[in-house]
């Protein structure tokens, strides 16, 4: 069973599946995913790797009748429409279960409901041989609670062996790349250490859920068209393209069967098997099908993947970007692309790379995927980047189907038309962190350039005046002059105000801040009065942990201040900050 | 025998110096009081503005000018260091107290300024040798080498703690040390009309045994090779104040022709200071024409002295009719030789034979 070769990976992709079936279930009925997810030892006889792994969602909820269904058998689930979703075939969380069967030989604990009066309890065991579920116990339970007040959701609980403190770094690692690619999420982890991870959503708004679509005619294969004869209620095969293929019509399924040299009055289920394969080829090579089209696909959007990124890695900048949709052998795609840099993103040497599916993160393989070749292959110093500066991309592509390199691997293959949305996804986030790079530079230039008039001047005034006899050393403020507006400053959840300092004599007038905390993050904006009214020099702009900003001010204003505030409730920042006023 | 009597005191010069400083101060405070970032101009002393002035008859600076402000981030730190120089400076001459290139260096960091290295403290040092006018002698700030001067000259201490005290150079008879105490004294007087100058330590004994002093009425100058800045103030200083001659005698090579020039046109490095050169200085052997005048054992030019003397044929400084026929003369006969190559001759052969006629010959 692909990933479930080993204790330690098995572990790791139990919880993924069942993270993925929650996440799921919630979007499809558009609810905000709370997640929570308890992973502790089994105390019982005595052996270390056995766990008990519990899961619980918000989402949909499984119908009492199909729940023994829904797990205890291989193939449920209705992955004949094509619509972007989550695992290939819908056989993780099965397959998570029954491993967890085939190691401790323990039933599976399930409790659901869809929001109904009634809350069911079931435990299950799958009879492997006969592809089926036996029940071992049944309860129901009250729903508290009105109508709409109602619990729905889904409770998975079962035994498995693992090695949890192997997993740990992946596990932690795949709940992070989650809390990135779905920052509307609630995610909870408690580990059998006891210790508490919480990812907190940041945002409600959550993509649409992606609109159901039918096959692309280029990318059927034999298989998918047996299926697709088992459940049609078509009895000629002119109805049957029409009814089963993407973008097919009249028009289209006429010229096409011409083309085929099939008749179009044929009943579908009374096709021969090589006639079959007359048609799949048939279909790859007529050249008239319409272009699929990319409503079937949900990619996050680059607002979501912008807060989910802030949200987990705290960086300095971060950029995104969507491609428009593109296609391989009739599969559309959607590339979506980040960078981010600097603030808490981790410093692991080179370039960091996260890697998502359909919104699953891929953490195995990496070095075989197209998206860490052309990672490598990038000269980032064209892009400001020196080795050793925290920097991390990420690379996430969805799709109707896919494109793996094998079976079982987290591979991204290296297709022309993929990597040629990678790459040039890659590269224009990759440009906004080079102007962001390369101002930083300046800026950083400028603050000690600047730090030396500071340094110098006094001492100018006080040898001059010392020499010439002068009981009084003359003040340098009207050449040089550094108002320091905040010192140590906890910031509040409302804007405040620093001192006003006075900027009309000065030619250049330079504005730094410094946010000293080292986990919260505050915002900062540069106001400037003009004619008696206060105008915004700079908009509001993120302070991470342990950054600066450093601006030198374009408009020649009266007076300046700065305002400082928490960017979110409860979670201050220690602010310093000065203006620095330079004559002539 | 006439005395001669000190035309001009030392300490007006020192008052000049300081009031010099304290116009500085006042100028950079007015500058700040005003708005302005302090600045100052002075003579650029790259090598494109040095020039041999033949009016002057020494090397001078040109009419390109640097400006320094503190405006500027990259003039900051030397202008800072400029000032606290002057006020230094000010401070050592109004304590009456003195100090060295190296000692500056080290002083700076007790008022928070801190030089990289001594080349830098060097380089300010000059600069304000060029902004004043005035060489770092004026500002008590010394070098280490010392010459030494023997003869029949009296002076005065202005140094505290001997004011007023009056010394007379022929008391010691390895000749006194030249240092602050004597750049800084009063010249009283002299039973001299002539100084000569000396390269070698080794003549100037010789000439002190066999009564030089006496008997040429001659005050003696070493210079330990390469005259120092301050022997070459002070033999200026015993020119224009006491209006005495001066005549230097040399190796017979170009490296002692080069001691005699610096002597009496300044050096390239000095440029941009009047102070430090006696134009009136005669060059007065050992001459090229002397070797075989008096049939001196000598010894080959070497290649870096030929290529030398090819240089100095062309060098402005030198066309004087002495300097070319004695530069041909080297290159024509190939030889060089030492003074000490008189007492081939005997021990007083160069005081007996030599030094009379050489100098009657100057005289004329």
């Amino acid at each position: 069973m692909a990933g479930f070769t080993n204790a330690t990976r098995s572990m790791f992709t139990a919880i993924r599946e069942l993270v993925e079936n929650s996440l799921d279930a919630s979007e499809v009925e558009g609810v905000l995913p709370d997640i929570y997810i308890r992973l502790s030892h089994d105390d019982d006889e005595g052996k270390e790797d056995v766990y008990t792994l519990r899961i619980m969602d918000n989402g949909s909820g499984i119908p009492a009748t199909q729940v023994p269904l829904a797990f205890g058998q291989f193939l449920f689930g209705s992955k004949y429409r094509l619509r972007q979703a989550r695992g290939t075939f819908g056989l993780g969380g099965t397959m998570a279960i029954l491993y967890g069967q085939i190691t401790t030989n323990k039933p599976v604990d399930i409790i659901s409901s869809t929001g109904v009066s009634k809350v069911y309890e079931y435990k299950l065991m799958i009879d492997i041989q006969r592809n089926r579920p036996v029940i071992l116990d049944r309860r129901v339970h009250v729903n508290k609670g009105r109508k709409e007040n109602r619990w729905h959701g889904t409770v998975v609980e079962f035994h498995l062996e693992g090695d949890y403190y192997r997993a740990m770094p992946k596990i932690l690692d795949y709940l992070k790349q989650t809390a990135i690619v779905n920052p509307y999420a609630n995610i909870t982890f408690v580990d059998p250490r006891g210790r508490l991870y919480k990812y907190q959503r940041t945002t409600t708004k959550m993509p649409p859920p992606p609109k159901v679509t039918l096959p692309h005619p280029y990318g059927v294969d034999v298989e998918t068209i047996q299926r697709i004869i088992r459940i049609t209620r078509c009895r000629n095969v002119f109805d049957f393209m029409k009814e089963h293929f993407h973008r097919v019509g009249e028009q289209t399924a006429r010229q096409f069967l011409e083309f085929a040299e099939i008749d179009g009055e044929i009943d579908p289920t009374r096709l021969r098997p090589d006639e079959i394969v007359k048609l799949v080829q048939a279909m790859k090579n007529f050249g008239d099908f319409l272009p699929p089209d990319a409503s079937c696909l949900s990619p996050l959007g680059e607002d979501l993947l912008r807060a989910g990124i802030l949200k987990e890695l705290e960086p300095e900048l971060v950029a995104v970007s969507q491609r428009s949709p593109s296609t391989y052998s009739g599969y559309p795609f959607i590339v979506e692309t980040a960078v981010a840099f600097g603030g808490k993103v981790p410093n692991r040497g080179d370039v960091n790379l996260y890697r998502f599916a359909n919104k699953i993160p891929l953490l195995y393989d990496e070095s075989g995927d197209v998206s860490w070749k052309i990672v490598r292959s990038i000269n980032w110093r064209r892009y400001r980047v020196a080795p050793g500066m925290p920097v991390t991309v990420l690379v996430h592509i969805c799709s109707t189907k896919i494109p793996y390199k094998t079976v079982g691997k987290e591979i991204i293959a290296d297709r022309p038309e993929v990597s040629r949305e990678i790459l040039n996804g890659i590269r224009t986030v990759a440009r906004q962190l080079k102007r962001y790079l390369s101002r930083r530079e300046r800026v950083e230039r400028q603050v000690r350039r600047l730090s030396i008039f500071s340094r110098y001047l006094p001492k100018i005034a006080e040898f001059s005046a010392k020499l010439g006899g002068s009981q009084s050393q003359p003040s340098t403020d009207k050449l040089y002059r550094r108002q320091t507006v905040f010192k140590d400053l906890m910031t509040s959840d409302q804007y405040v105000d620093s001192e006003t300092f006075e900027a009309e004599s000065y030619r250049n007038v330079v504005v730094y801040v410094k946010n000293k905390h080292r986990g919260n993050t505050v915002n900062v904006r540069v106001l400037g009065l003009e004619s008696s009214q206060w105008r915004k020099l700079i908009e509001e702009a993120n302070l991470s942990a342990s950054s600066e900003l450093y601006e030198m001010l374009t408009k020649r204003v009266e007076l300046v201040k700065i305002q400082v505030r928490s960017a979110r409730t409860d979670k201050p920042g220690i602010v310093d900050a000065f203006i620095d006023g330079l004559g002539e | 025998m006439s005395n001669k009597i000190a035309k001009e005191s030392g300490a007006r010069r020192k008052d000049a110096i300081l009031s010099n400083l304290e116009e500085l101060g006042k100028r950079f405070c007015g500058q700040i009081g005003e708005g302005v970032f302090p600045w100052v101009e002075m003579k650029s002393r790259s090598t494109d503005n040095i020039f041999y002035n033949p009016e002057l008859r020494q090397y001078d600076l040109g009419g390109k000018t640097i400006k320094r402000s503190s405006r500027i981030i990259s003039h900051l730190r030397p202008f800072t260091e400029l000032v606290w120089t002057a006020y230094f400076a000010h401070e050592l001459l109004r304590e009456r107290k003195t100090s060295t290139l190296r000692d500056v260096y080290y002083s700076a960091q007790a008022y928070d300024i801190f030089f990289k290295d001594q080349a830098e403290s060097d380089g300010i040092i000059t600069d304000l040798e060029t902004v004043t006018g005035y060489s770092r002698e004026g500002f008590h700030v010394f070098p280490e080498e010392r010459s030494a001067v023997f003869g029949d000259l009296t002076i005065e201490y202005t140094v505290p703690g001997y004011e007023g005290r009056r010394l007379n150079f022929t008391s010691h008879p390895d000749g006194m040390m030249i240092g602050p105490a004597l750049t800084d004294s009063l010249l009283i007087e002299t039973g001299a009309d002539k100084v000569i100058v000396l390269e070698k330590g080794a003549m100037l004994t010789r000439f002190i045994e066999e009564r030089v002093h006496e008997k040429f009425k001659a005050i003696l100058v070493y210079t330990a090779g390469q005259a120092p800045r301050s022997t070459r103030y002070f033999i200026r200083r015993l020119n224009q104040e006491l209006d005495l001659p001066v005549y230097i005698f040399s190796d017979g090579d170009p490296w002692g022709m080069h001691i005699a020039m610096v002597i009496i046109s300044g050096s390239a490095n000095a440029a941009h200071l009047r102070e430090l050169a006696t134009p009136d200085a005669k060059w007065s052997g050992v001459w090229a024409s002397d070797i075989p005048s008096y049939k001196l054992p000598s010894d080959k030019l070497t290649e870096r002295d030929v290529k030398r003397l090819g240089e100095l044929k062309k060098d402005p400084r030198y066309k004087d009719e002495l300097w070319q026929r004695e530069i041909e003369t080297f290159m024509k006969i190939k030889r060089k030789c030492e003074l000490e190559a008189f007492s081939r001759y005997g021990l007083s052969h160069i005081v007996d034979k030599y030094l009379p006629e050489r100098l009657k010959e100057m005289e004329d």
